[in-house]
């Protein structure tokens, strides 16, 4: 067999056999299938009553008597603050609140409570709200028209082809948590592959195993066999996430619904997502195997690693800023930048899309990337390889990669 | 076909010239002595015969060429700081770097498992490295250095940090390798061990060669004018020795310089004493080595 691929099926089947790597792979259908495991079980329980809550009220201004029960609220009404302060203390109402006589002109209303809250309770809110607005329109409009004032808008907004058909993808949250959790554990994965790389690269530096090895194979052999090792692992990785992600939707969907009935998967979602991974693998598999080529030892290594192993989160930090500002050319730059282009295409795609252009650009800028790196990695081992002892200045690093 | 040939070979690294214009050969067949004090250049030589360093000058051929793909699968390097992956299991270990040498799997273990079986070490094989004692570790990783069956050898102090059971098992296993025809370089500071196992040697301090070539010619060439005796009785007055030298077990003899240690062995016999031991005062390669490294510095 090849000697490279001899070093990739070794460094292939070490990795997959990585505890980490198991654990990284497995937690996402795990954890999916944990969640809806433990709905299930708490959704075939009746479902819990909801208690009524009592809440007193003085009308000082006269005219709010109708409409004392809003859904799950009951208001009762008390003639003076005083009783409906002793109620409160009684808890008899959990809390109260007065309808001072200016109140049409103010539109003030003072609530009393004994709990510390932030804010008010949004359904406490909403109920107080509707009880004012249905007495306020009690016999002026009909009931209907009551109601509508209440809940003026359900909006509905379909989303069409440029032939004016309906289009597949509607867009929305539900289009974009799949790529946004796929982006992060992508990232995640980036992160630890880079660390693995180096830290092996300078296991073997430091166990002087790397002699042995290069008594057998040379220094090309071995770094690119490296690389690919830890993309197909990369690659096991992702198509384990791809193929349970379908099947976990479908899953969540039919047995919890609400949200879960909303996600869609955006069009080329599962292409882009296979071809990003093992990109953005073999990318910072050949940026680690320079790392390691320079770094004495995994210790010594790890730190510099973690700067594009950071860098990679970039797309995430901003992804509040990319759902307002959608086409800003901010995000063009980071989705060909190759360290950030797989997960902020992974977050376009989901967002708004990207432009066919921007695409192939990316996917240029990668694969060159990556072969530059791997180029320029194994110069610097070749340069470094028996460098045990302190890692040279980066001016020394650039004029010896130059002198070769 | 000489098994490796170094040509006026130059490397110098910023603060130093760690080798200078070094020559020298290594026949098919022979046990070579790489020997020299720490920092010599022993290391320096050898990783440049290896091709992980690139010489400033000069030329390497080892196996009759320039070192590539296919010789890389002829030769076997034991480095001085020894290392395997210890996560690994130990068959698993040989058998994947015996793999990288051109040994198909089945192959592979086959003769692992033999190998261990030879050094006593079977019990281990499924045992990973991190388990095993540096002894142990250093006994798996000779075995990956010669499980591939190649011609030459190449060995950097290969008996540091080994007990004498193991010390003697590994020699035995050289002297049959060398019995078979392969070409055994050692690289060690170890006098006793070169003197004991290998015909020829090249001595080196700071990265030029002092002493190169038959080992005992060399021995021969240090030889000095006494002889070493151990009699019972008075020894008095012996033609042709101009001094004594008493030790624990035997008194040296200076002979001048026109006697010879037969016309002394026979004056002793002709008088009747009683000989235990009488020997050519030969200085041993150690003496040899502080004397000349010595001088050199």
């Amino acid at each position: 067999m090849n000697k490279t691929l001899l070093i990739f099926r070794h460094e292939f089947l070490h990795m997959i056999k990585r505890k980490g790597f198991i654990i990284l792979t497995l937690i996402v259908p795990v954890l999916a299938l944990i969640g809806i495991g433990v709905f299930q079980l708490v959704s075939t329980d009746e479902p819990p009553l909801v208690e009524t809550v009592t809440i007193g009220y003085v009308d000082e201004a006269f005219g709010f008597d109708q409409y004392t029960t809003q859904g799950y609220i009951e208001l009762v009404r008390f003639d003076m603050p005083g009783d409906a302060t002793a109620a409160l203390i009684n808890g008899d109402v959990s809390e109260y609140f007065v309808i001072p006589s200016d109140y049409l002109s103010t539109g003030v209303i003072n609530r009393y409570t004994l709990e510390r809250q932030l804010e008010t309770p949004p359904a406490i809110a909403t109920g107080i709200k509707n009880f004012l607005t249905s007495n306020m329109l009690a016999g002026k409009v009909p009931p209907e028209t009551v109601y509508r004032i209440e809940a003026p808008l359900g909006l509905v907004t379909t989303r069409l082809t440029e032939t004016g058909e309906v289009a597949t993808e509607q867009g929305g949250y539900g289009n974009v948590i799949i790529p946004a959790i796929f982006g992060l554990l992508l990232a995640l994965s980036l992160q630890a592959a880079s660390l693995y790389m180096v830290e092996g690269l300078g296991d073997e530096k430091e166990s002087r195993l790397i002699e042995v090895l290069l008594s057998s194979v040379s220094p090309r052999q071995l770094l690119t066999g490296k690389v690919l090792g830890l993309g197909a692992a990369g690659l096991v990785q992702v198509v384990v996430w791809l193929a349970s992600l379908p099947l976990l939707l479908n899953l969540a969907s039919s047995t919890i619904g609400g949200f879960f009935g909303t996600i869609q998967l955006p069009a080329n979602f599962l292409v882009l997502g296979i071809v990003y991974f093992i990109l953005g693998y073999l990318l910072f598999a050949a940026l680690s195997a320079g790392v390691g080529a320079i770094s004495s030892s995994a210790r010594e290594g790890q730190p510099l690693a973690m700067i594009y192993a950071l860098l990679v989160f970039v797309p995430l930090w901003f992804a509040s800023l990319l759902f307002i500002f959608p086409n800003s050319p901010i995000w063009t730059v980071l989705t060909i930048f190759p360290i950030t282009a797989p997960i902020e295409v992974m977050l376009r795609l989901g967002v708004a899309g990207i432009a066919a252009w921007e695409l192939a650009v990316s996917l240029a800028v990668m694969v060159l990337s990556i072969i530059g790196a791997l180029a320029l990695s194994v110069k610097a081992f070749r340069v470094y390889l028996l460098m045990y002892g302190k890692r040279p200045s980066w001016g020394e690093i650039i004029r010896n990669l130059r002198s070769g | 076909m000489l098994a490796v040939e170094v040509n006026h070979v130059v490397k110098s690294f910023t603060d130093k010239v760690a080798v200078d214009d070094l020559s020298f050969s290594v026949a098919q067949g022979e046990m070579f002595g790489l020997i020299g004090p720490n920092g010599a250049g022993k290391t320096t030589t050898i990783r440049m015969m290896m091709d992980i360093l690139k010489p400033d000058s000069g030329e390497v051929t080892i196996l009759g060429e320039k070192l590539n793909e296919a010789t890389k699968d002829r030769l076997g390097y034991l480095p001085e700081e020894r290392g395997l992956y210890k996560k690994l299991k130990v068959l698993d270990s040989i058998v994947y770097l015996a793999s990288l040498k051109g040994v198909d799997r089945h192959s592979a273990t086959e003769k692992a498992n033999e190998l261990l079986t030879q050094t006593g070490m079977s019990a281990s094989k499924n045992k990973k490295i991190e388990a095993l004692s540096r002894g142990m570790g250093q006994i798996i990783q000779f075995i990956v250095t010669i499980i591939h069956d190649p011609q030459l050898l190449i060995l950097d102090e290969p008996f540091a940090g080994l007990d004498p059971v193991n010390t003697e098992l590994l020699k035995g296993m050289l002297a049959d390798l060398r019995n078979q025809g392969k070409a055994v370089i050692l690289s060690t500071h170890q006098m006793n061990q070169v003197e004991e196992l290998c015909d020829r040697i090249l001595m080196i301090n700071n990265g030029q060669g002092i002493l190169y070539g038959d080992l005992r010619e060399i021995k021969a060439r240090y030889r000095g004018n006494s002889v070493l005796l151990d009699s019972e009785g008075e020894l008095g007055e012996i033609p042709g020795v101009t001094g004594k030298r008493t030790h624990k077990d035997y008194t040296e003899l200076m002979l001048d310089g026109t006697t010879t240690p037969q016309q002394v062995l026979a004056h002793l016999i002709s008088h009747g004493m009683v000989i235990n031991r009488f020997e050519v005062a030969t200085p041993s390669l150690n003496e040899i080595f502080l004397k000349e490294v010595g001088k050199k510095s």
